[in-house]
């Protein structure tokens, strides 16, 4: 663990201590699930975008796909009674094929990522509310699905499922991300493409699978999302998800240049993310200001962060000086 | 403080540094470093990488505070210059980078923060103006291009004089060209140096700084000598020449000039050949080339003439837009550097720290980086092998560096450069192509980097060497090509290399 994601965590623990000191309500059981369960939601969510800002670049369109993949997952197995493992596949293979497209769009056609997945956001965004006739999708009365329902909302020993699913993929990205080639590779891309490419990596081939990645993970999250509501309304689900996500990567110390961050500190981006939603509800505070507690913590974050980085830079320098005075004093 | 009044007599230094020292935390730039400029003389300024050269210049720019010292200009001391003051008393600088904004043309550029404003409370641009202000400017350096030339389309020697006609726009008096000819071929290299022979019969000094000694010989009034921020020594006109700079310059003489061998050498079979290639940039003129194993082909011409483009399409960057590459015999289809690589055929690019290196990953992570999958097990980067790989590399290469695991940012240009040539070292060239190798770099890195061309060639490497230095050329190839507009416009076999034979070439006729 680096020295930044440990400072997060202890900005975790410091605010998590604040904030059941003044309403202990926060360390109840059922609070604690509420809470690790969203950060497995989001968490999954981000670990996705990360793997996009990784690389240089970002994606707008993941709040429009959660709304468009979680209406059509429940569409599948609610109104066409497709079995639910195969819409599950399904889904997934939906989330890589647009990942693909984006990743296409941005790396073969040279579009800017900003625009192919601003556009993807209005697209997704439209389709989804076009599908439903701008209704609602959700279950008949009395639908059940007890399987699926164990592993997207139900829990094992008092601990949300989800919460366990965000740590498999967690490891599982962690490896993927910090110790595989692949992940070498995005690092390399994000820090200079150029240079990447010609060290000889097929750069194109790389920034598309980041793509896929993301794709993939933001569809496996829109199946959460949409057994955890149950009923979505296209119009407004999932709306500033990307939002959320890219500020938690940003928290957990990514660069929006790429080529810097870790997933350690993507987690605890979301779940310190979280965690303020959820003091936000605990304290008293307007549930209206929620985005402004959100930005103005971000803000202070990134501020601090950056003039630690200077502090410490002229820290270096000056104890430099003082070991070459006394090296100089020693000759 | 007014520094403009040009009324002091002619004896009197135009700038004079006495002792100046000036140390960061545990290293000293410069230890008690004297030397004098006089108006309208040309001074060479010499000395390898670290030597103190930009501290000194940071130091007559303003940028930095010296520790004691004084700072002469035009007869008033100073402990420090400001920024400011060193501008407004008449000295420019053209750095070896350039600043300029590609985005905007070439008289927006020159006059950039000092435009001439129209009447009126809009304080538009006076347009006409600016043209007529910029003229002057243009004709003075020997540009061959307009005002309103956006600078991204000009060529990195045109470049070079939209700096030096900035500099001139703020009537300077000393003019500091920091390395100004690195990025030169020859015949702009010769503009520039009567573009300083022009400044020194206005009266203006010039400080030249230049790793290509012979341009410091033609020149240069005086030559002062930088070593270990001390003064080595300066030489008076008479007394300049290469050898003398180049002792002074290290301490001792170097053991001999680097020479090919000039025993004939059996010249290989044909490695890489380019029947009728095409270029993205000249579409239109179709390159023929043969490099073959074991020898060094020298690839010289002006800039522009579509060498690096040629070089892209060997190693795969561009299209290859018609004609056939082929490799040992067999035809070479290229649709990525990833082809090139996989294939052997390794570039060492012009530009080192954009596309050469990654800055901020270490050595052992850019030496790997070709060759991952070779490093990894079971698509897991294995650490031990990267760093065997790259001790290994260190140690053949001579690269100074603390560890393996040392961002290869922090290095000089030349150790940059090595761990450029290590990547491809650690794998198994078959053809190595290097754009401008010893660009920035000191005279002992740039010996080391011929030795490690030839010792490729003797190993049955093709080597194909882009480079725009005359004597370097020369020096080192086996066989020169050389382009125009394009296209190979000759050969040169080793019984007719000479400066005027590679000249002709270059500018499109026929050798002698």
């Amino acid at each position: 663990m680096s020295k930044k994601d440990l400072g997060l965590l202890i900005l975790i623990l410091v605010v998590g201590a604040i904030v059941a000191l003044i309403n202990p309500r926060f360390l109840l059981p059922i609070n604690l699930a509420n809470t690790s369960n969203l950060i497995g939601l989001f968490g999954i969510l981000s670990i996705g975008q990360a793997f996009v800002i990784i690389t240089g670049g970002i994606e707008l369109s993941v709040g429009s796909l959660v709304a468009l993949l979680g209406t059509l997952f429940i569409d599948f197995i609610a109104v066409r009674e497709m079995d639910w493992p195969l819409a599950f596949v399904l889904i997934l293979v939906l989330g890589a094929i647009i990942g693909l497209v984006h990743g296409w769009l941005i790396t073969r056609l040279k579009l800017q990522p900003f625009v192919v997945t601003l556009c993807g956001l209005l697209i997704y965004r439209g389709v989804a509310r076009f599908y439903t006739a701008d209704g609602t999708a959700g279950f008949a009365f009395g639908q059940n699905f007890p399987d699926l329902e164990f592993l997207t909302a139900g829990r094992s020993w008092g601990v949300p499922n989800s919460f366990f699913a965000l740590i498999v993929i967690s490891i599982v990205m962690w490896v993927v991300l910090h110790r595989s080639v692949f992940g070498r590779y995005l690092y390399a891309i994000g820090k200079n493409e150029e240079a990447a490419k010609y060290s000889g990596i097929r750069t194109g081939r790389v920034v598309m699978a980041a793509y896929v990645i993301c794709g993939v993970l933001t569809a496996l999250s829109a199946i959460y999302f949409a057994m955890y509501t149950r009923s979505i309304s296209p119009a407004s689900h999932g709306q500033f998800y990307e939002l959320y996500a890219i500020a938690a990567a940003v928290l957990g110390g990514f660069s929006l240049r790429g080529g810097e961050g870790s997933l350690v500190g993507v987690i605890l981006g979301t779940v310190l993310l979280q965690e303020l939603q959820n003091l936000v509800n605990l304290l008293g505070i307007p549930s209206s200001l929620n985005f402004a507690v959100m930005g103005g913590v971000i803000l202070i974050g990134v501020l601090v962060d950056q003039q630690w980085g200077v502090f410490r830079a002229r820290r270096r320098m000056v104890d430099a000086a003082r070991k070459g005075a006394v090296g100089a004093a020693a000759e | 403080m007014n520094y403009t009044d040009t009324s002091i007599a002619a004896s009197t230094p135009f700038l004079s540094l006495e002792n100046v020292r000036k140390t960061y935390p545990g290293v000293v730039a410069l230890d008690g470093f004297s030397m004098a400029v006089m108006p309208g003389e040309v001074i060479g300024l010499v000395g390898e990488n670290g030597a103190g050269k930009s501290t000194l210049m940071k130091i007559l720019g303003g940028v930095t505070t010296p520790d004691t010292g004084t700072i002469s200009v035009d007869g008033t001391a100073h402990n420090s210059l400001t920024v400011e003051g060193s501008l407004g008393s008449g000295i420019a600088f053209v750095h070896q980078e350039l600043n300029l904004f590609d985005n905007l043309d070439v008289a927006a550029n020159i006059f950039f923060g000092r435009e001439p404003l129209r009447a009126g409370p809009l304080k538009l641009v006076d347009r006409a103006k600016l043209r007529e202000m910029v003229a002057p400017l243009l004709k003075r350096v020997g540009a061959n291009f307009s005002a309103d030339t956006q600078v991204a389309d000009l060529s990195l020697a045109q470049q070079q004089m939209v700096e030096i006609a900035k500099a001139l726009s703020i009537k300077a008096r000393l003019v500091i060209l920091d390395e100004p000819t690195s990025s030169l071929p020859i015949a702009e290299t010769d503009k520039l140096l009567d573009v300083i022979k022009a400044l020194k019969a206005d009266g203006i000094s010039v400080i030249f700084i230049s790793h290509r000694l012979h341009e410091i010989e033609r020149v240069a009034d005086r030559v002062v000598v930088l070593r270990d921020g001390m003064l080595a020594g300066t030489l008076g006109k008479r007394d300049i020449n290469h050898d003398q700079m180049v002792k002074l310059m290290i301490g001792r003489m170097l053991k001999e000039r680097e020479k090919a061998s000039e025993a004939a050498r059996a010249p290989g079979a044909v490695a890489l050949s380019a029947k009728a290639v095409r270029t993205p940039t000249y579409p239109g003129r179709p390159v023929d080339l043969d490099v073959r194993r074991g020898e060094i082909l020298g690839l010289a011409g002006l800039v522009g003439s579509g060498r690096t483009e040629l070089a892209r399409v060997f190693f795969g960057i561009d299209a290859c837009l018609g004609g056939t590459l082929e490799l040992n015999g067999k035809p070479l289809a290229l649709a990525s550097a990833a082809d090139a690589v996989a294939q052997g055929i390794f570039l060492v690019p012009e530009d080192r720290k954009l596309t050469g290196i990654l800055l901020d990953l270490s050595i052992a992570q850019n030496i790997s980086l070709p060759n991952l999958p070779a490093h990894a097990r079971r698509s897991l980067v294995s650490a031990s092998a990267e760093t065997a790989t790259a001790e290994k590399q260190k140690k053949d290469l001579g690269i100074k560096a603390p560890s393996v695991l040392t961002r290869t940012g922090t290095l000089s240009g030349g150790n940059q450069q090595k761990v450029v040539l290590g990547k491809w070292l650690a794998m198994n060239p078959k053809v190595m192509i290097l754009d401008e190798p010893t660009r920035g770099i000191d005279i002992g890195a740039k010996a080391e980097i011929y030795g490690l061309m030839r010792a490729l060639a003797d190993a049955g490497v093709a080597v194909l060497m882009i480079s725009s230095d005359m004597e370097e050329v020369i020096g080192v190839s086996d066989r020169i090509a050389v382009m125009h507009e394009g296209q190979i416009s000759g050969i040169l076999d080793k019984d007719q290399f000479s400066q005027e034979n590679v000249l002709l070439l270059a500018v499109g006729k026929q050798p002698k």
